[in-house]
């Protein structure tokens, strides 16, 4: 099987239905990419493919050939924060930083198409993700503060 | 050790019939200390002050043995340790440290002695002296109860200020200048002409010096970290996918497997790996206790060959569905289950008569932990070690429960504790891990990476207890004049400390804790008693334990009554309230939240307050009642845990306490059908959601004179004021969890 990981073109020996999140997990050491329930109702495993959110644990690798996925480790650079990294750093968001991956990632994906989004589009957008822990209210705070440092 | 060890476990968990500590152990065997288990492979040029601090000419490591499962312990004990060590936060490392005795932990005697405290007639501080020296030499390692902020707050700034003393009397020796011309600053001894002497540095001398004992802690206002905004230290990790957690280990020569276990919890009878063997990637099948574990290459080949296997399962050891349940604890309130009076203020009998003016039933189910790191372990066994990786509230008892699995002895466990992806209670059990060691007992010397499933996750949780309760009460002249509430739950502590290795008897305060601890001394008539349900479920304790659901029984019937005497449930609260601190608390977050002034169309607001693990908080909920459903609008929220360390996690855990208990009071229960847990991800037990979720505004008092934690208090009001503002709006009164049996929720 043929992918490209934040830019990095990898072939890897698996079935072709295995999902993207163990691809990345397992065979490509990128553990930044959670398991949290396997069929898409936590979010912690998202990641962009063709710059759009998806949920890592539904996408088959065989379905990957010439596609560009992005995953948290990707988001940003070593000295140069991703700006919702960077908001969510300031903002203090995480506590036990499972679900954070995927809320950052979802989060990226929605400001990159919609750089002012209403409430509502964050309520709709964001409310796959899930949190234990509860840090929803300053997820909504850095969201906007990651728009207004991306130009929003 | 082992008998001692029984006897002083025992003696400290029955709580019935505690004795004086040193009494039984000699006063030698008290003072002395345990060792420091930095210690024992302290290499040439390290010095280790004590358990907490070690430096060697490169690095300066900060021991930090509170478990950190998301509540932000490693922060919090680092940032104590570096106040008085004068470290900036990106001078050092940090390390949760070896098991040990040493890490024992002191403030699991405030709670026990003030739960105690409602069963003998002696003070909780009489009983505290007494618990100490048990805690002591038992040496209980352990995070839970709310605890690590008040075991720690002073034990580590007195270390801390300890190596710091001593650091200078090194350096007063290197440099010859007297030890009163010296200062700390950064990481580095100040010499008079300003010279910077570095920690690591004055390593080997300070290794020749005994550590300086007599120490001055820093007065508050010389604080650089406590109190202020500080920024965790573990944040960009986490919010850049660097952070790991005991799922993301790997070890070279590692194999994957995954636990297939009864989901009834009784014995495997049968079972056929045939397809499962068939699957690319599945290298084996063994079995464990009450099922299989499959061996892959892989975490995916293991999952795939496990829904490939056939089994054949035995029976539930409890009831096989929930009705079965249900009628259990509805027929507990009889002599032979009854436990304790836990309260019992002035005369309920004389005062309610033969007629109560309100008599109402409650009931709680049980709910799941399900944090969103699966349970996991990384294990090796070999014929001399068991080597376990992964994250855990009780490492010395991890040592204990392991070394029965193999045969080995407990020293011969190590555990190197991992940061969690959550826990709420759920890693306070030992299972993933004993299983874990099954599998690799099976294979030695190969690293076995256990993962469980989010389904075996569910399946295999002990839930949160559960509990039905009766209220009686009285009111008179617009008063409320007499509460007597009776509960019957499983026993959830016997539960728990039976798969920890612990034995324990006596009644149990989770069964009615949280509503004997209302402060309402003012109540002239207030009894509260306790019986224990059989043949229930096995559970554990779930994000404030007995109190999660006590707050949500007592404060309903609180308010319930408030409303037949026709009263005002804040001002009838206040009058019935005789702890100041608790007082101050509920008067803040009414004047917060308007209460008492008109709110925006439609919007209707209730109220609890809640007193658990010793500290007061309050809840003022408000929603809106819509066509569509119950819309959750806003949340204020008051709490006094005393002298706030980290004011931005402070307010970050308040609200996330706020959102576990709002989130679950809506939506969330563990049933049992044919002896199977019924929700087995997240779709049908999801807690809060972000659309959900209202605004919260949180402010903390500093009135408490005793330090607490804040992990847990937050969630029990949260039920019982989300319930009584579905009252006000709607005049319907939920009397079951979770509440979306009853209403809708926007």
């Amino acid at each position: 099987m043929q992918l490209t990981v934040n830019g990095t073109y990898h072939e890897v020996d698996v079935e072709g239905d295995t999902p993207l999140l163990w691809v990345l997990r397992d065979h490509l050491g990128l553990t930044g990419t959670k398991y949290g329930c396997g069929i898409a109702q936590c979010g912690a495993c998202t990641v962009h493919i063709d710059g759009l959110a998806v949920r890592s644990c539904q996408v088959a690798v065989d379905t990957l050939e010439g596609a560009e996925v992005v995953t948290i480790e990707g988001l940003s650079q070593e000295d140069n924060l991703h700006p919702v990294a960077q908001a969510w750093i300031e903002t203090q968001v995480a506590q036990c930083g499972y679900c954070q991956s995927g809320q950052i990632m979802q989060a990226a994906s929605m400001l990159e198409n919609d750089p002012t989004p209403s409430n509502e589009t964050i309520d709709a957008v964001m409310s796959g993700n899930l949190c234990r822990c509860g840090t929803y209210p300053r997820i909504r705070a850095a969201i906007r503060l990651a728009q207004t440092k991306m130009g929003g | 050790m082992s008998t001692l060890g029984t006897v002083t476990r025992r003696t400290f968990l029955v709580g019935t019939a505690v004795v004086g500590g040193a009494a039984i152990f000699g006063t030698y065997t008290v003072a002395r200390p345990h060792a420091n288990p930095l210690e024992l492979d302290l290499p040439d040029g390290a010095v280790a002050f004590n358990p907490w601090i070690k430096i060697d000419g490169e690095t300066i490591t900060l021991i930090t043995p509170h478990a950190d499962i998301g509540q932000g312990v490693q922060h919090m004990q680092a940032m104590l340790l570096a106040e008085e060590l004068d470290l900036d936060l990106d001078q050092f490392e940090t390390d949760a440290g070896m098991p040990s005795a040493a890490y024992w932990n002191e403030a699991f005697a405030a709670e026990a002695s003030e739960i105690l405290s409602a069963l003998v007639p002696l003070p909780a501080t009489a009983l505290h002296a007494v618990l100490m020296p048990v805690l002591k030499v038992t040496g209980l390692q352990g995070t839970g109860g709310s605890t690590s902020a008040p075991d720690t707050y002073v034990k580590l700034r007195t270390a801390a200020a300890s190596a710091r003393e001593t650091l200078k009397l090194a350096a007063s020796r290197v440099h010859g200048v007297p030890v009163g011309d010296l200062r700390t600053e950064s990481g580095a001894v100040v010499l008079p002409d300003d010279t910077r002497v570095r920690y690591q540095d004055l390593a080997v001398a300070a290794a020749e010096i005994e550590p300086v004992q007599n120490v001055t802690l820093r007065t508050p206002d010389e604080w650089r970290f406590i109190g202020q905004q500080t920024g965790r230290i573990d944040m960009a990790a986490k919010c850049t996918g660097t952070a790991v957690y005991g799922i993301d280990l790997r070890e070279d020569g590692m194999v994957h497997a995954t636990p297939v276990t009864n989901p009834r919890r009784g014995p495997m009878l049968d079972y056929d790996a045939t397809e499962a063997l068939t699957v690319p990637g599945v290298q084996k099948v063994v079995e464990i206790t009450n099922g299989v574990a499959v061996v892959a290459d892989t975490t995916w080949a293991a999952f795939k060959g496990a829904r490939a296997m056939r089994f054949d399962w035995g029976p539930a050891p409890y009831h096989a569905d929930q009705a079965q349940h249900w009628e259990e604890a509805e027929a507990s309130f009889t002599e032979e289950r009854f436990e304790a009076v836990w309260r019992n203020d002035g005369d309920v009998d004389t005062e309610i008569g033969a007629r109560a003016d309100v008599e109402v039933a409650y009931r709680v189910p049980y709910v799941a932990h399900q944090p969103l790191e699966p349970l996991n372990a990384l294990v090796t066994v070999t014929d001399d070690e068991i080597v376990v990786r992964g994250g855990h509230q009780q490492p010395t008892q991890v040592r204990v429960v392991l070394a029965g699995v193999t045969g080995h002895t407990p020293e011969q466990v190590t555990f190197h504790n991992q940061q969690s992806g959550g826990s709420f209670g759920h890693r306070l059990e030992f299972e993933n891990l004993r299983l874990g060691v099954e599998v690799a007992n099976q294979m030695r010397g190969t690293p076995v990476k256990l993962t469980y499933s989010r389904e075996e996750d569910f399946i295999q949780d002990f839930p949160r207890h559960l509990a039905v309760a009766r209220g009686r009460g009285a009111v008179r002249n617009g008063r409320v004049t007499a509460i007597d509430m009776d509960v019957a739950g499983a026993p959830v502590l016997a539960s728990q400390m039976a798969r920890a290795g612990i034995p324990i008897g006596g009644p149990d305060s989770q069964i009615t804790a949280g509503v004997f601890t209302a402060p309402y001394g003012n109540l002239e008539n207030f009894r509260v008693r306790g019986y224990a349900v059989p043949n229930l479920a096995p559970t554990s304790s779930w994000r404030a334990v007995g109190a999660s659901y006590g707050g949500y029984l007592i404060e309903t019937f609180v308010d319930e009554l408030i409303h037949a005497a026709g009263a005002d449930p804040v001002e009838e609260r206040l009058r019935m309230i005789d702890d100041p601190i608790s007082h101050q608390v509920l008067e803040a977050c009414a004047e917060m939240a308007g209460w008492g002034k008109p709110r925006a169309d439609n919007r209707f607001a209730g109220v609890a307050l809640v007193h658990s693990f010793g500290v007061p908080v309050a809840e003022i909920v408000e929603v809106e009642a819509t066509e569509r459903g119950i819309k959750l609008h806003t949340v204020w929220v008051v709490a006094d845990a005393g002298t706030v360390i980290d004011p931005v996690n402070i307010e970050n855990l308040i609200q996330g306490g706020v959102i576990w208990g709002l989130g679950h009071a809506m939506n969330s229960e563990l049933t049992y059908r044919d002896g199977m847990a019924e929700q087995t991800n997240y779709h049908a037990a999801e807690g809060m959601r972000l659309y959900q979720c209202p605004e919260i505004h949180v402010r903390t008092l500093e009135n408490n004179p005793h330090i607490r934690g804040i992990g847990e208090p937050p969630t029990p009001p949260a039920f019982p004021a989300l319930g009584n503002a579905i009252f006000a709006a709607t005049g319907q009164r939920l009397r079951e969890m979770p509440f979306n049996k009853a209403v809708n929720f926007v």
